[in-house]
């Protein structure tokens, strides 16, 4: 089948118009997650069946692509999704996230700051943050309704108790405005400050079926205890090739006797701060 | 006389509940006054724990109020909204069921089992969730060093303690308990009596227990009800009924207790 047999972005218009009214209900809704029928796509499950359909919903002609899997531009999920979007809907695609005008992504929020009128899109795999503490989805949506989270900070207690600190690290419960308690999808809690920001940001899950959103400006708060206050962490070094001291690092394996390196897992902003002159150790000079 | 002793905690009228075409239990009304225990006694599928699974509200009875007194006066627990009746289950209540295993989470610690009642209504602070759960866990006697341990690594007595712990950290004022003292050896046994009945005086606490075993309301229970067949065949004073039983079920019950 060549590609102008597809219909604009792979999806059927129905199936679109389905998708962005669960959109518009979970930007309605903040933090609520919205059933979808969610379609089969060209690629498994866990691979962002629930971004790309998202991101097929959201595309118009003129909007311009970027694809990112744990920050990078160039990794497979990235390149194959970006790759899709080219073959079926013909938009531009870029790597720069100051000239992107929807971003999908996988597990990170670019360091970039986002700005008004971008839309963030990311891929989620469980999207019920109750779910490891509450296996039934009956009883998980009545605590949703009525606002029951005791449990949420019982895992959180647990951490405590086991590790002497919050060790969850990445998927970090969130409260969206007061209200619903909230999965931001599997970044690492060092992005959760991000989570209050201009763009909009939309959840999908393929394979639960499940949408919702943040419109701009949503108040987002991380779950704490008042004697253990939320602490987003970063590794305490420099990146290795950019000397970046306020972007999320990557430990890389070097050899087999204990050597590392750390370096931003956001490769645009790494490449943007090499073309503007910074080097690290590491760094080409 | 107080004002809260001019009116029962509980007022249960007509309380009725079949299965199909049998009867669960039928027509059982009965007052419990603030910080009496009653004791509900009876042979299997007497209907006893049917009729406590509709007090407590696990089961739509068909037929039949209970009045509880919410702020001082007395509401029917079944008209309540969902979310009133759900914060009545996690402040006033507490179920302790007969396998710890249903009413403990085994996943999480013994610590976060007695702080998930705080946390549930709003405690935040982790040093003050843990002090009040490290002060529960030592009065039913688990050691403060398996306080981190999970209860799958608990012997049946200690989670049946932990239940218990956990039911009763924030104070309820009503407790129903399904045969708490069932699948225990008897040395365990009666330690957990001898605790509980400690608690219940100290905390002046109001209870409804369900057993098949005699001794068990002999000590904790005020109050008697003898059930056969769904129906409330004799009920009394707990000495009374045991000493002087006047329904010919009663005299069988208490004549079938082995003598040591």
């Amino acid at each position: 089948m060549t590609a102008d047999q597809y219909n604009f972005a792979y999806l059927d218009e129905q199936t679109k118009r389905m998708i962005r009214r669960a959109i518009l209900k979970g930007l309605a809704v903040p933090g609520y997650q919205v059933p979808f029928a969610s379609r089969e796509m060209p690629m498994p499950y866990g691979w962002g069946t629930g971004g790309v359909q998202v991101t097929a919903a959201t595309l118009v002609p003129d909007d311009r692509l970027k694809v990112i899997d744990q920050g990078a531009d160039d990794t497979t999920n990235a390149v194959s999704i970006r790759k899709f979007f080219e073959r079926t809907a013909g938009v531009a695609v870029t790597e720069a996230t100051t000239e992107a005008s929807i971003i999908q992504t996988r597990h990170r929020i670019p360091e970039t700051p986002l700005r008004e009128g971008q839309i963030l899109v990311y891929q989620v795999p469980i999207p019920e943050p109750l779910r490891f503490l509450e296996p039934r989805e009956t009883e998980t949506r009545k605590m949703h309704a009525l606002e029951e989270y005791g449990l949420m900070h019982v895992k959180l207690y647990e951490d405590i108790a086991r590790h002497g600190t919050i060790a969850t690290a990445y998927a970090y419960p969130v409260q969206v405005e007061g209200r619903y308690v909230m999965d931001p999808s599997p970044i690492p809690k060092f992005d959760n400050p991000k989570l209050e920001s201009p763009a909009i940001q939309l959840f999908g899950a393929g394979r639960e079926q499940r949408i919702y959103a943040l419109p701009p400006y949503t108040q987002v708060v991380s779950l704490d205890f008042e004697d253990h206050p939320f602490d987003p962490s970063r590794a305490d070094y420099p990146c290795a090739v950019c000397g970046a001291v306020d972007s999320y690092l990557d430990e890389v394996i070097t050899d087999d006797a204990g050597g590392r390196m750390f370096l931003c897992s956001d490769t645009d902003y790494c490449g943007q701060r090499q073309a503007a002159g910074h080097t690290g150790t590491e760094g080409a000079p | 006389m107080t004002a809260a002793l001019e009116q029962p905690l509980l007022q249960v009228r007509g309380v009725t509940k079949h299965y199909g075409a049998r009867l669960g239990c039928g027509d059982v009304s009965f007052d419990l006054w603030p910080g009496e225990v009653m004791g509900i006694v009876g042979e299997s599928g007497s209907g006893k724990s049917t009729l406590l699974s509709c007090l407590a509200g696990h089961l739509p009875p068909d037929a039949g109020e209970v009045r509880f007194d919410v702020d001082g006066s007395l509401r029917d627990t079944l008209q309540l909204t969902e979310p009133e009746r759900r914060r009545l289950h996690r402040t006033d209540w507490a179920f302790v069921h007969q396998h710890a295993r249903d009413g403990l989470r085994m996943g999480v610690s013994a610590g976060g089992n007695v702080g998930e009642r705080l946390m549930a209504i709003g405690a935040r602070n982790y040093g003050e969730i843990r002090s009040q759960a490290a002060d529960w866990l030592n009065r039913v006697e688990i050691a403060a060093e398996r306080m981190d341990d999970r209860p799958t690594a608990f012997s049946g007595g200690m989670q049946q303690r932990l239940q218990i712990a956990r039911n009763l950290v924030t104070g309820p004022r009503l407790v129903f308990m399904d045969e708490p003292t069932g699948g225990l050896d008897v040395s365990v046994q009666a330690r957990l009596l001898d605790l509980l009945r400690g608690l219940v005086r100290e905390m002046g606490l109001s209870a409804i227990i369900v057993t098949h075993d005699l001794a068990v309301v002999r000590l904790l229970a005020d109050r008697l009800m003898v059930m056969k067949d769904g129906r409330v065949v004799e009920q009394g004073l707990t000495d009374q009924v045991l000493d002087d039983p006047q329904h010919g079920y009663t005299q069988l019950l208490v004549s079938s207790v082995l003598q040591v």
